[in-house]
């Protein structure tokens, strides 16, 4: 039976504290009587037959006929599924994309469906290569679909290859990937690693345009999602969901599946990571000392390498498809089971350490901006009721934070960092100031429909998503990282931890309290 | 007098040589230059004047002789001994205080008629630069007859003097000729209302180059390549449009021209790029980012460089230099002289600010230095103070 997440109080006998620190670790000293560390529920065990589960799944969905009678020879039939982002890291083959999307193509050959197409739902995200979507999908359904055009990319600025479905009430455009508008069942195969992921987000998000995606990627809607892994505090669901209501209504049939993961996160060597620390043997303790002193010696290109091809032996917890609402509904509460932790009350000080990845750079670079999306996008946002930090406090996190971008994923992203950084870092003048002239940019339209570039505007998404922290924060003091860089975000840097508790009493007065969200694995802190 | 002298040693000149690649500047110790008690200069002609130096700049040309880079171009254009210094401000003997324009064309010596590029006011151009009454020598500054603002006297011809206005300072006048020649830059090829207008290179001619766009032409936005913190800001200030630091320069300039990109060739490009730096690396960047059919101009001193220019063909662009001054053609279609242009920029843009730092004659092996690692160190323009030197 897995042990569900715990609240450790520091005292003098708490061992120090594991903290990522990009392509490393490092263990830290928290103030003892003051500080707190929030530690994930174990994982969940795993749905023992996976193949079992998706078949009975798909015969019994929830709200929805069996996916089988909403089928018929001559159909036009779409399957969308999340995109390289999920899972972090890849998960071990076969993925469960792959097992459901084979399920659901074996459903559509007995009833005898030719028209099959697959899309990765990647919104404005960079385009998955061949050997990331044999992962994802398999060699059979690639080697079978992908020669005869039949497995592709979703282009949002193909302009002959979006419909327009209308407009919400509130004035919210609505539009997806043409064939997938055009189709008489669209069938879309998440994984849900977060409670963001999934529902109408899956759709409205994942296979729509900037056209549609500005309404709720953007300061405003960030800043009012309190946070946006709660569905219902979240206006950037509340807008995605008023999107599903039009897509009900004017849109393809959908049949959403979505699964759950558990938190087995990585594999040996590094299964310290997920440890409570005080209950490090031996071999923890040695295989600590020897990772981070051979990542101290290894040259960052290739400790980037070693992290990126970690093989994570994650595992489905849950599976449910059928109506989206309710659906989601079921994947939410298996979420929450996951990754729920009660907390009492905010702290002054919230720490943080930020890894190697996030979901905008597998097999890529955590450029700055990632960074300051991981941090305050992400782990300032892992809340359900309030902000583990009270408003005023500090985020301290640890990461190298080199000025480092990769040229083919990120050019828009140099250019922000470079140009639009350079004169502000108020999300709110950037959104206003830049955001059309980078979303509108031909040379960036051009790297994300031919090459493998993150859109033109996903930077300042990944800025807006840090927005709600940046409001509320009274300073982010970042541990260890590049100093130019570190002030070029804005955030204050500081070279050990120590001195980054100094830094942060400037601004919450002495002797403040420490929580530290321990991670990996992922979770979410409910706090009252 | 007193006065730093270059003479032609070609072993010293090859010690600065090696000198100034280990460390810029460092020429002035290894090399040919040497502060000594000179006779006074004889007056070439009965109109010369003798003039004494206030403060003098030292300019990157300067620095390129010094430290022995200078080109062998100009060998037959400059006679040893020569006293350097051509940015100068100076008492005369009848107590005017002037700013010296240090081209050596065909009035000043003695041709007559002029060289038709003389006779056209385009004295940079001047034809006969090692001919007529003086030795050879391009500026002042650089001929063995007229010594150099490196010095305590020197000699001058009138039509080379400028009264300088009793409320400019000192250290606004100096800068008048450095300002003269980025005027001539900016104005070197047209700029059309609205062009987008990339500038090389933040050091003293390359932000004299951006005030003179903002205060002379109709350039839209003027992107900006610097390096140091008080250059950035400077350019700012001066009127451009974006700075951003060297190896950004390509990414902003397509991102505001709304360019693509083959390689590293924009497709599009800025209209008009000024390359204030004028090596291998900032002309074939020059080449890079300016659009089919538009202009490169070569502000700073270039040496031997060499450059892929398939892309000058492909894409018909223009390579022009821009040297010194003389009669500009402003686009509202006036003509003027451009020391007065200068003498006008200087006060509107309130360029004494760019004088950093002054060293008096005889700390000249740091004055050097110091102007040789200007960005690096926080400054933009060096420059000899001789006022309270007490040969005057």
């Amino acid at each position: 039976m897995p042990r569900p997440g715990f609240v450790l109080e520091v005292d003098r006998s708490t061992p120090p504290t594991l903290f990522w620190r990009g392509e490393n670790f490092s263990l830290e000293k928290l103030p003892a009587g003051r500080s707190r560390v929030i530690y994930a529920p174990e994982p969940l065990p795993a749905i023992k037959d996976v193949d079992a589960a998706i078949r009975h799944a798909l015969a019994n969905p929830i709200d929805s006929d069996p996916l089988k009678a909403l089928m018929f020879s001559g159909m036009k039939l779409t399957i969308a599924f999340d995109d390289i982002s999920l899972p972090l890291p890849k998960m071990r083959r076969p993925d469960i994309r792959q097992r459901v999307i084979e399920a659901v193509l074996d459903t559509a050959a007995e009833v005898g469906v030719d028209d099959v197409h697959i899309i990765a739902a990647l919104a404005l995200h960079r385009r998955m290569t061949e050997d990331e979507l044999r992962h994802a999908l398999g060699d059979r359904v690639y080697d079978a679909f992908a020669p005869r055009g039949q497995l592709y990319q979703h282009d949002a600025e193909d302009p002959n290859g979006m419909t327009s479905l209308g407009q919400t009430p509130h004035g919210e455009d609505v539009e997806i990937n043409k064939r997938a508008a055009e189709s008489d069942l669209l069938v879309y195969v998440n994984i849900n690693m977060v409670a963001m992921d999934g529902g109408w987000k899956s759709t409205a998000t994942g296979l729509s345009s900037y056209r549609s995606l500005r309404h709720h990627h953007n300061v405003n809607t960030m800043r009012q999602s309190r946070s946006f892994m709660d569905q219902h505090r979240s206006e950037l669901h509340h807008s995605n969901w008023r999107m599903g209501k039009v897509l009900k209504e004017s849109g393809p049939r959908i049949f959403q599946i979505e699964t759950t993961i558990n938190t087995d996160t990585f594999p040996a060597p590094f299964e310290f990571l997920s440890k409570r620390e005080w209950e490090w043997g031996a071999k923890e303790r040695a295989t600590y000392l020897a990772t981070t002193k051979a990542l101290n010696r290894t040259p960052v290109k290739l400790a980037r390498k070693i992290f990126h091809s970690i093989e994570s032996p994650h595992q489905m917890t849950s599976i449910q498809c059928g109506e989206v609402e309710a659906v989601h509904k079921i994947t939410t509460e298996n979420v929450w089971k996951q990754q729920l932790v009660e907390v009492k009350g905010q702290t002054d000080i919230l720490t943080m350490g930020i890894p190697f990845i996030s979901p905008y750079n597998v097999h890529s670079i955590m450029n700055p901006i990632l960074v300051a999306c991981m941090g305050l996008g992400y782990y300032f946002n892992m809340y359900k009721g309030k902000p583990l930090v009270r408003e005023g406090g500090v985020v301290i996190m640890t990461h190298p934070t080199y000025p480092d971008f990769h040229p083919v994923h990120h050019p828009s992203y140099i250019d922000f960092f470079e140009q639009v950084l350079a004169d502000t870092t108020d999300p709110a003048v950037i959104e206003a100031k830049y955001e059309k002239q980078f979303a509108e940019d031909e040379w960036y339209k051009h790297l994300y429909r031919t090459g493998y570039a993150y859109h033109g505007v996903h930077p300042f998404y990944m800025w807006y998503w840090a927005s709600h922290a940046m409001a509320h924060l009274g300073r982010t003091i970042v541990v260890g990282g590049d100093p130019r860089a570190v002030r070029r975000l804005g955030f204050t840097p500081a070279s050990t931890m120590s001195d980054a508790f100094e830094i942060a009493q400037d601004v919450v007065g002495p002797s403040p309290t420490v929580t530290h969200l321990h991670t990996p694995p992922l979770m979410v802190a409910d706090v009252s | 007098m007193r006065a730093l002298r270059i003479d032609r040693k070609v072993a010293r000149f090859a010690s600065a040589r090696v000198a100034g690649m280990l460390a810029p500047g460092s020429g002035a110790k290894w090399g040919p230059l040497e502060l000594d008690d000179v006779p006074a200069i004889a007056l070439p002609g009965e109109d010369w004047v003798r003039i004494h130096p206030r403060l003098s700049g030292i300019c990157g040309s300067d620095l390129s002789t010094v430290d022995g880079v200078s080109s062998r171009y100009f060998e037959p254009l400059v006679s040893f001994p020569f006293t350097p210094g051509h940015e100068v401000v100076a008492d005369t003997d009848d107590g005017r205080r002037v700013v010296l324009e240090p081209v050596l064309g065909c009035v000043t010596r003695g041709i007559d008629p002029a060289c038709p590029a003389c006779a056209r006011g385009e004295l940079g151009n001047c034809e006969r630069l090692a001919f007529g009454i003086l030795d050879a020598g391009l500026q002042t500054g650089f001929c063995c007859d007229t010594g150099g603002g490196w010095g305590t006297e020197m000699v001058a011809h009138p039509s080379q003097l400028h009264d300088v206005p009793e409320d400019l300072s000192d250290e606004a006048a100096v800068m008048v000729e450095p300002a003269a020649c980025a005027i001539h830059a900016a104005l070197r090829v047209p700029i059309t209302p609205g062009a987008t207008v990339a500038v090389i290179g933040a050091g003293t001619l390359g932000l004299l180059t951006v005030a003179a766009l903002r205060a002379f032409t109709p350039a839209g936005q003027i992107v900006t390549a610097a390096r140091y913190p008080h250059q950035i800001r400077l350019a700012k200030e001066l009127g451009a449009s974006i700075v951003c630091e060297s190896g950004e320069l390509s990414r902003v300039v397509r991102r505001q021209t709304a360019s693509m990109a083959y390689g590293d060739q924009l497709t599009g490009g800025a209209d008009v790029v000024l390359d204030c730096v004028g090596d291998s690396a900032t002309i074939s960047g020059a080449l890079q980012i300016v659009r089919p059919r538009g202009s490169v101009v070569v502000v700073g001193m270039p040496s031997s460089v060499k450059l892929e220019l398939t892309t000058l063909w492909h894409r018909e662009t223009s390579l022009v230099g821009a040297y010194a001054y003389g009669t500009e053609h402003l686009a509202d279609g006036r003509t003027a002289r451009t020391f007065d242009l200068a003498f006008s920029l200087v006060r509107e843009a309130r360029l004494e600010r760019l004088v950093s730092v002054t060293y008096p004659l005889h700390q000249y092996e740091d004055a050097i230095s110091h102007a040789a690692n200007a960005g690096r160190r926080g400054a933009v323009k060096v420059a000899f103070d001789l006022r309270h030197d007490r040969k005057r």
